[in-house]
């Protein structure tokens, strides 16, 4: 118990005397799962959009690929870009390999079927004849569809939590393609493995308090955004 | 005869099942014109066909004198007319904010006072500000009807209008669909399978039958001298389908 307490009075201690270092990794951890969780939304938003619209050939077959990429193992993702970027893999000449960008890479992959798959559950849930009769009061294709991502704000919102929850905690992926250098890869979650791993547990307490901390952050601002967007709240 | 809206040699499909042949109907401009039947004869998919909503598996629809599809109808043409669903499915928002769609998608930002005369029509000003997701049923469809009202469509169509609604709540839409063909000269297209609602609003009735057209008449003739031995069956309640 004692471990505990003494982590969590680390974590407050390193908090407010704003560590150079620890405000580097958490600056990293935001960077590197805010930018995957936009690239995310920017795809999987329309995405899920036409998956929950549309009918089409092939579409059972790609729900399926959906629901099946909602539960992919961080690390098989994460050694899938390490051979793709790796010196003699196909993509090796970018150099990217043990950079941000190559963590920001398999974030992407990592919460674009969450975000594709709610989405899609949320816009399947309004209604189908609702488009008819938005079209029926003169409503264009574009003007349809945003009415119809308005309706389903909440669930769209819930779609962006579960992405970015799946990614600012996510170690697997970031460890293999990132190689949690320091000033340069480390993250929350890279960074308490490594204290674990060396027997500094107060340090990793104060490490994993911070990062619950940052997710309950991120996702009570979403759920007052999701409030102030509902009427019926 | 001048017509607004015409219908030729359709025929329409769902998978194999043929679910309406209509070989010609006219809709004349400033008519109340209803489209009675029992459930089932296919009288919301023709609604659907007339306002554009369903592509005709075969056939065309012309509105002003030219055939359009649905992908074809420019939205101009679109904005002039509506429908008015069974199911009023209300935006997740205010009731004003609802009335206000239309306009709004129409880029107009001046309709506080359109929205507030419409909703004094239905008798609901004063839920404006009120969540649309707290009406009754009767209040929903209210509100449906204010928010196609604002629009001041050339064209209304209603899809069973007053369905399920209770007499009070009736008597009071039928009010509002008369006023506003003979005041603002609106054109009324409703599909309904009350017959004496069909004889108190429209000018002219036809019967839907399993998929076809059996009679076109004046309101008149339509009730008293029925020319179809199917017509008279409907009429006196023993044509179930």
């Amino acid at each position: 118990m004692d471990i505990f307490l003494e982590g969590l009075g680390r974590a407050l201690q390193l908090i407010f005397s704003f560590d150079a270092d620890l405000m580097a990794i958490v600056r990293l951890s935001l960077v590197v799962s805010g930018m995957a969780l936009v690239i995310s939304a920017i795809l999987g938003l329309p995405a899920g959009i036409i998956l929950g619209l549309k009918s089409f050939r092939g579409k059972r077959l790609l729900v399926a690929l959906v629901y099946t990429g909602m539960g992919l193992p961080p690390v098989v993702v994460g050694l899938t870009i390490y051979i793709l970027l790796s010196r003699q893999g196909p993509l090796g000449e970018l150099g990217w390999l043990f950079t941000p960008r190559a963590m920001v890479i398999t974030q992407s992959i990592l919460s674009l079927p969450l975000i594709i798959g709610f989405t899609m559950t949320a816009i399947a849930a309004v209604p189908a004849a609702l488009s008819q009769q938005l079209r029926s009061l003169g409503a264009t294709q574009r003007q349809i569809v945003l009415t119809l991502l308005y309706e389903a704000r909440a669930g769209v919102l819930a779609a962006l939590i579960a992405g970015f929850g799946a990614i600012i905690s996510e170690v697997g992926s970031v460890m293999i393609v990132g190689g949690n250098i320091e000033h340069k890869t480390r993250v929350l979650t890279t960074a308490i493995v490594l204290e674990t791993r060396r027997g500094n547990f107060s340090l990793a307490i104060a490490l994993g308090v911070i990062l619950l901390a940052i997710t309950f952050s991120a996702n009570w601002l979403l759920l007052h955004l999701q409030g102030r967007l509902d009427p019926r709240q | 005869m001048e017509t607004i809206l015409r219908l030729e040699d359709i025929r329409h499909r769902y998978g194999q099942r043929i679910v309406l042949r209509v070989p010609e109907l006219r809709i004349r401009p400033g008519e109340i014109f209803a489209v009675v039947g029992p459930s089932g004869a296919g009288k919301s998919t023709l609604l659907r066909l007339m306002n554009f909503l369903e592509k005709p598996t075969r056939g065309q629809v012309f509105f002003h004198q030219r055939a359009w599809t649905p992908r074809s109808l420019p939205i101009e043409l679109r904005r002039r007319m509506t429908t008015v669903f069974q199911q009023p499915l209300l935006l997740n928002a205010s009731v004003g904010s609802n009335v206000a769609y239309g306009l709004r998608v129409r880029g107009s930002r001046n309709g506080k006072a359109a929205i507030r005369q419409a909703l004094e029509e239905v008798r609901l000003a004063h839920l404006t500000d009120q969540s649309a997701n707290t009406l009754s049923g009767g209040e929903a469809q209210r509100v449906s009807l204010a928010r196609a009202l604002v629009l001041n469509p050339e064209l209304l169509f209603l899809d069973e209008p007053t369905a399920n609604l209770d007499p009070g709540n009736v008597k009071l839409i039928e009010e509002i669909i008369r006023r506003a063909n003979a005041q603002r000269g609106t054109t009324v297209v409703m599909v309904t399978h009350n017959v004496w609602q069909a004889r108190r609003l429209a000018q002219r009735v036809a019967l839907l039958y399993d998929g076809e057209i059996i009679e076109i008449a004046t309101t008149d003739d339509f009730f008293h001298h029925p020319q179809d031995p199917r017509t008279r069956a409907f009429l006196t309640g023993d044509l179930v389908y």
